[in-house]
């Protein structure tokens, strides 16, 4: 008797918490819009297509805080009025610098500026791979992209 | 995860840009509701072996048939709604079935005390399976008719329309049609059913308001005068929420239904804020209520009892306080742990099987009982704010919002009444009390809720450009998504 309740009420919290489980396999999924499935598969899938750079942010300089979207096409920095991302900066030349896609990475390239192009500190002579989230320094403008 | 049963409404979806196939979690539910028709059945179980009645082959089939009930809801949701929060039916079916359990339970002692005095009694619980059934059946029209919630906003203004009428119906017309039951002037009878309109009238204005707040957006957010540093809104915007207050005072004038228009108010006024995110509309929407309430209590001679009696139910222990006073004894004797289903006096509360009827749960499950069936409740509104959360148009994201907090709201304004920390407010537990029409109303409401979330979890098909085709530079474009002041 006193078995049976004690048991329905520990019945009903594993209920609650069967739902909770649940709920914490949805908690894992980026803003709620795709649930994650636990495997290694997906994960795995997960790992490469999340780490592509999605967006392009200028951290530093006049511009801060814009963000440009990647979507395939290649960025033009420069002072030029037909730049993708347009520098208002005496220290940047006309046409300075291009971020392109090469295969799956996105490469940077001096368009012979002036003043150069930084990747992390090194000087970008010949085009270089940027990984996520490394500085590029053009003028006192710096930029980085972000997934 | 995925189901061969939904492969072929998506067939042309399942190939998106991405390759990957969102789980639909029909299996999920599917297990949850076993768990519940089990939960359900168990507790049947104990209703009859604590009330000395002979434990039969019986119960497994009510078991079965209680199953069957919402395995057919969940073949539907499975065939027209796949991407549908996979926790939404299992809670509306757990508390629904434990609702009717309890019921069931009431229905004997009611019996067996009418058979002390000789009295007549008439069971509860055949028509609330019938209503369950019928409500059941409302929720996969719901599901079939709705295919794409954004529809509902043509219809916006009509809903609203005829929310309105609904609402004001009981009040105008003749009291043999709209016969005053306890106090309120809410029911309509039809033949042998009484519906309360005010329950459905609830979800039609929730619509209206969220397709309202949709279109008119801007004006809200537009800043007025500022008044002590504080930017209020320009008093032709102040219009809805001032129209929303006029209705609800009149309902709660001509019906006297505190609770329905306490459920009324604070769900527009908590659209508003998600619309806005504008903490200055709580501010005007609460001191408008408090408004309200005070001349309500200093007009009407109920509202002054209510109160009253919420604040001392033991000054009138027999008249006035009876079932506050009860409610709160029946909690007292469940304590922790609860009497046992089965082994307790709920029926001794006035109203036990409807209003009151989770001072009986709390009586017989006890503290611990009852707070898991407040979570099943929170889980529930919380999958429907997390869907308004993830949808990805406006309307949705209103409209998912206002539905959970509408049902979040019931429970918070019934329990609060019967334990004490508000005023009471005659109003039913969502899925749990007896009654058709609030029985019918939310699971209308969980229909809508399942369409908005299955078309927040849907895979987005085809939205971003695929990087094939390069376009010249020129054509490149700058996108400002954020800039900080």
């Amino acid at each position: 008797m006193q078995l049976t309740r004690a048991g329905f009420l520990a019945l009903l919290w594993l209920f609650v918490l069967a739902a909770l489980r649940v709920v914490r396999s949805d908690l894992y999924a980026a803003a709620g819009i795709r649930v994650a499935v636990p495997g290694f598969r997906r994960s795995a899938a997960n790992k490469t297509r999340g780490k592509a750079p999605r967006q392009l942010v200028v951290t530093h300089g006049a511009l801060a805080g814009t963000r440009i979207s990647l979507d395939g096409r290649p960025i033009m920095i420069g002072r030029a009025d037909d730049s993708t991302l347009v520098l208002d900066d005496d220290y940047a030349s006309t046409r300075h610098a291009r971020i392109s896609l090469r295969g799956t990475d996105w490469y940077v390239e001096d368009l012979g500026s002036t003043n150069g192009t930084y990747l992390d500190r090194a000087k970008v002579t010949a085009p270089l791979r940027v990984p996520l989230g490394a500085p590029i320094r053009i003028g006192k403008t710096v930029i980085e992209l972000r997934s | 995860m995925t189901q061969p049963g939904s492969a072929g409404l998506l067939a042309g979806q399942s190939g998106d840009a991405q390759g990957t196939t969102a789980p639909t979690r029909r299996g999920t539910e599917l297990s949850m509701l076993a768990f519940a028709a089990g939960l359900v059945t168990a507790a049947l179980m104990l209703v009859e072996a604590n009330q000395n009645e002979s434990l039969t082959l019986r119960i497994v089939w009510y078991g079965l048939a209680y199953l069957a009930l919402f395995g057919v809801a969940h073949v539907a949701v499975r065939k027209w709604a796949p991407y549908a929060d996979p926790l939404i039916l299992p809670c509306v079916a757990l508390l629904n079935g434990i609702g009717l359990v309890m019921i069931y339970r009431i229905d004997l002692a009611k019996a067996e005390a009418a058979l002390q005095t000789e009295s007549e009694w008439e069971n509860a619980v055949p028509k609330q399976i019938l209503w369950t059934a019928i409500a059941v059946a409302m929720f996969l029209a719901v599901l079939y008719v709705i295919k794409d919630h954004r529809t509902l906003t043509r219809y916006g203004y009509t809903f609203g329309l005829v929310g309105l009428f609904l609402l004001a119906l009981p009040a105008v017309l003749p009291s043999v049609i709209a016969p005053t039951i306890n106090g309120a002037k809410i029911w309509l009878r039809l033949g042998i059913l009484s519906i309360q309109p005010g329950e459905f009238a609830k979800i039609l204005l929730l619509i209206f308001f969220a397709a309202f707040l949709v279109s008119k957006r801007d004006l809200f957010i537009a800043a007025g005068r500022r008044v002590l540093g504080v930017d209020l809104p320009r008093a032709r915007d102040l219009g809805p929420i001032l129209f929303c207050w006029g209705v609800s005072v009149m309902v709660l004038v001509a019906e006297k239904d505190l609770g329905t228009s306490l459920l009324f108010f604070g769900t527009v006024l908590v659209m508003l804020y998600v619309a806005t995110e504008r903490a200055i509309w709580i501010g005007v929407g609460l001191s408008l209520f408090a408004l309200g309430c005070l001349l309500a209590y200093q007009l009407f001679g109920h509202v002054q009892v209510r109160v009253e009696t919420w604040l001392d139910p033991f000054a009138d222990p027999n008249g006035r306080g009876y079932q506050i006073v009860q409610a709160l004894f029946g909690l007292g004797t469940g304590g922790i742990a609860g009497t046992g289903l089965g082994a307790g006096r709920p029926d001794i509360v006035p109203f036990a099987n409807s209003d009151f009827i989770t001072a009986a749960i709390g009586e017989e499950l006890g503290f611990i009982g009852l707070a898991a069936l407040l979570l099943v409740y929170m889980l529930l509104a919380m999958r429907g704010m997390r869907s308004a959360v993830a949808v990805r148009d406006t309307f949705g994201k209103l409209l998912g919002g206002g539905l959970s907090f509408a049902l979040i709201m019931q429970v918070f304004v019934v329990v609060g009444g019967v334990t004490k920390l508000i005023p009471l407010t005659g109003i039913t537990a969502p899925f749990l009390s007896a009654g058709g029409s609030s029985l019918l109303a939310n699971y209308v409401l969980v229909a809508l809720l399942l369409r908005i979330s299955d078309a927040a979890r849907r895979p987005q098909t085809g939205q971003k450009p695929k990087p094939v085709n390069q376009a010249p530079i020129a054509e490149a474009h700058t996108v400002m998504v954020e800039r900080p002041q």
